[in-house]
């Protein structure tokens, strides 16, 4: 797991946050998901984002946890947010309306025009797996201006075909989701623990265009289900900064403490 | 039974278990580990949900138990997005027949879930989903508190709660004490008058192990044993045996 690179040991993992915490800005509003989405966005929040606002879909707007919460709704989102909102009014006047300028997805399988499947493995009505289900993602990836993925990169998360589609990216590629009456960007870049993917003009096709620090080429093109193509300006993707890495690991050694000892404050 | 990860009524879940109720037709965005065990001690015929996991630790494995092997019985499922069940909650409440979102559009839940269907606006043009209006029989809820004469009060995630107890035909509310006056105690305190609320329990403790702010935490740390419980048929049957179905141990 751990990678050298110049000075610095760090794991995919942490490179796989720390790339993605870097894709959000300062004026961003910005839903967050549980898990590594909302590691990412409150590290960015911790670095250089500092007046990032960041909205669970709890429906706390602006809120500044000091730990990660393990749930959507743990009491720390609440006591640390601006104020709290009901659900109709989170989901319809925010995000319906376009108020959220960037939503953070993952899911169990993605494939190669970016939608995501976080329902079933096998069949639906017969399934080998029940996974959660939608939640929130549908109306996230439609109603934020622009979306992030973050995933670990595995041939069996990255398929040829998701088993179903719970959450839009591209549809079936190319123009199909404005023709399909969506006027928002959708998936802008898929952060894995190997590389960065984008969708490529046009096809809208997710290709690599940036490359871990140790990572080669074949062990992207081995972990994905699809055959999966390299832009030709392909660069390597900085690795963390110490401040970056420092941050990060405190953060998570917070947390640590505070779920074990279950105490969510 | 709502409660977006906050007030989640298990103690009033843990009595519908200990009384037998069996057959129900469970409405819930997040089943959470209620329904995980309502439906592992086969009171559920048909679930209508949003998103069915163990928030932050992964999978609710009685829900999965009941739908990949039919197991304590089969259940059958209405599958929403949560902001297509926000909806359907708010139309019953407003006593509208359906609800109307921007929603649903190019995925799969459309073709599993025939209860989605579309309209087009009389106004625009525009194709936009529809859900029916949530109408359940009863809704159970807990909140932090009551005053003598039955008005309730929540506040902190205030989620789904007023729109499902004025969808519902009743109203049952567990709350964690009775007290002269309300005092709001959070700028966004949603008040439920009390001639919306059919009965009032007190249950101290009665949304354990959810959280009841001002009361006490989310025991995140047992979310996480759910995992471990839940995992194994006759290690849940044990633990709803001593922690469910002996009155005297109630959590």
């Amino acid at each position: 797991m751990i990678e050298t690179a110049p000075e610095i040991l760090f794991s995919r993992l942490e490179m796989m946050q720390v790339t993605a915490s870097r894709r959000l800005t300062n004026e961003d509003i910005c839903i967050v998901g549980i898990g590594e989405p909302s590691v990412a966005c409150n590290l960015a929040r911790l670095t250089h984002a500092p007046d990032i606002k960041l909205i669970y879909e709890s429906g706390t707007l602006d809120t500044k946890p000091d730990i990660l919460p393990l749930s959507i709704g743990d009491g720390v989102l609440c006591d640390n947010a601006l104020t709290t909102v009901s659900l109709p009014e989170m989901f319809q006047y925010w995000l319906q309306a376009g108020r959220i300028s960037v939503g953070f997805l993952g899911g169990a399988q993605i494939d190669r025009f970016a939608n995501l499947n976080t329902s079933v493995i096998g069949s639906y009505h017969q399934p080998k797996v029940r996974l959660p289900g939608a939640g929130g993602a549908p109306e996230i990836s439609t109603g934020c201006e622009r979306v992030f993925i973050i995933m670990e990169m595995s041939s069996k998360k990255f398929v040829e075909k998701l088993d179903f589609r719970t959450t839009l990216g591209f549809g079936d590629g190319g123009n199909h989701r404005t023709e399909l009456g969506i006027r928002t960007k959708g998936p802008l870049a898929v952060i894995t623990d190997l590389c960065v993917l984008e969708p490529e003009a046009e096809t809208n096709e997710l290709v690599v265009v940036s490359l871990h620090p140790g990572v080669e080429l074949e062990q992207v093109s081995d972990s994905c289900g699809w055959d999966v193509r390299f832009c030709h300006d392909l660069v390597k993707t900085p690795p963390p900064t110490d401040l970056e890495l420092e941050v990060l690991r405190n953060l998570k050694a917070r947390t640590e403490t505070a779920h074990r000892g279950g105490n969510s404050k | 039974m709502e409660g977006f990860t906050h007030l989640i009524p298990f103690a009033a879940g843990h009595e519908i278990i200990r009384q037998e109720i069996k057959q129900l037709t469970l409405i819930r965005m997040t089943p959470d580990l209620i329904y995980d065990q309502l439906i592992g001690a086969g009171c559920a015929k048909k679930l209508i949900f949003s998103w069915g996991g163990n928030p932050g630790v992964g999978s609710l494995h009685r829900f999965r138990d009941a739908i990949e092997q039919g197991y304590p019985f089969p259940l059958e499922v209405e599958e929403h997005t949560h902001a297509g069940m926000a909806a359907a909650y708010q139309a019953g409440a407003a006593n509208l027949p359906f609800a109307i979102l921007r929603g649903y559009v190019g995925v799969d839940l459309p073709s599993v879930n025939s209860r989605i269907r579309w309209v087009c606006c009389p106004y625009t043009g525009e194709t936009l989903a529809t859900v029916p209006a949530l109408r359940p029989d009863v809704a159970v809820i807990h909140a932090q508190r009551a005053d003598r004469r039955g008005n309730v009060l929540i506040d902190g995630i205030v989620g789904i709660q007023k729109e499902c107890a004025y969808a519902s035909a009743k109203t049952l509310v567990t709350v964690e004490e009775i007290v002269e006056d309300l005092r709001p105690g959070c700028v966004n305190a949603v008040i439920l008058p009390a001639w919306t609320i059919s009965a009032i329990s007190v249950v101290p403790g009665g949304a354990r192990p959810s959280y009841a702010r001002g009361y006490y935490d989310r025991s995140n740390a047992f979310y996480i044993e759910w995992d471990t419980i839940s995992r194994d048929r006759h290690r849940f049957q044990e633990w709803m045996r001593e922690n469910v179905l002996q009155p005297a141990s109630n959590l």
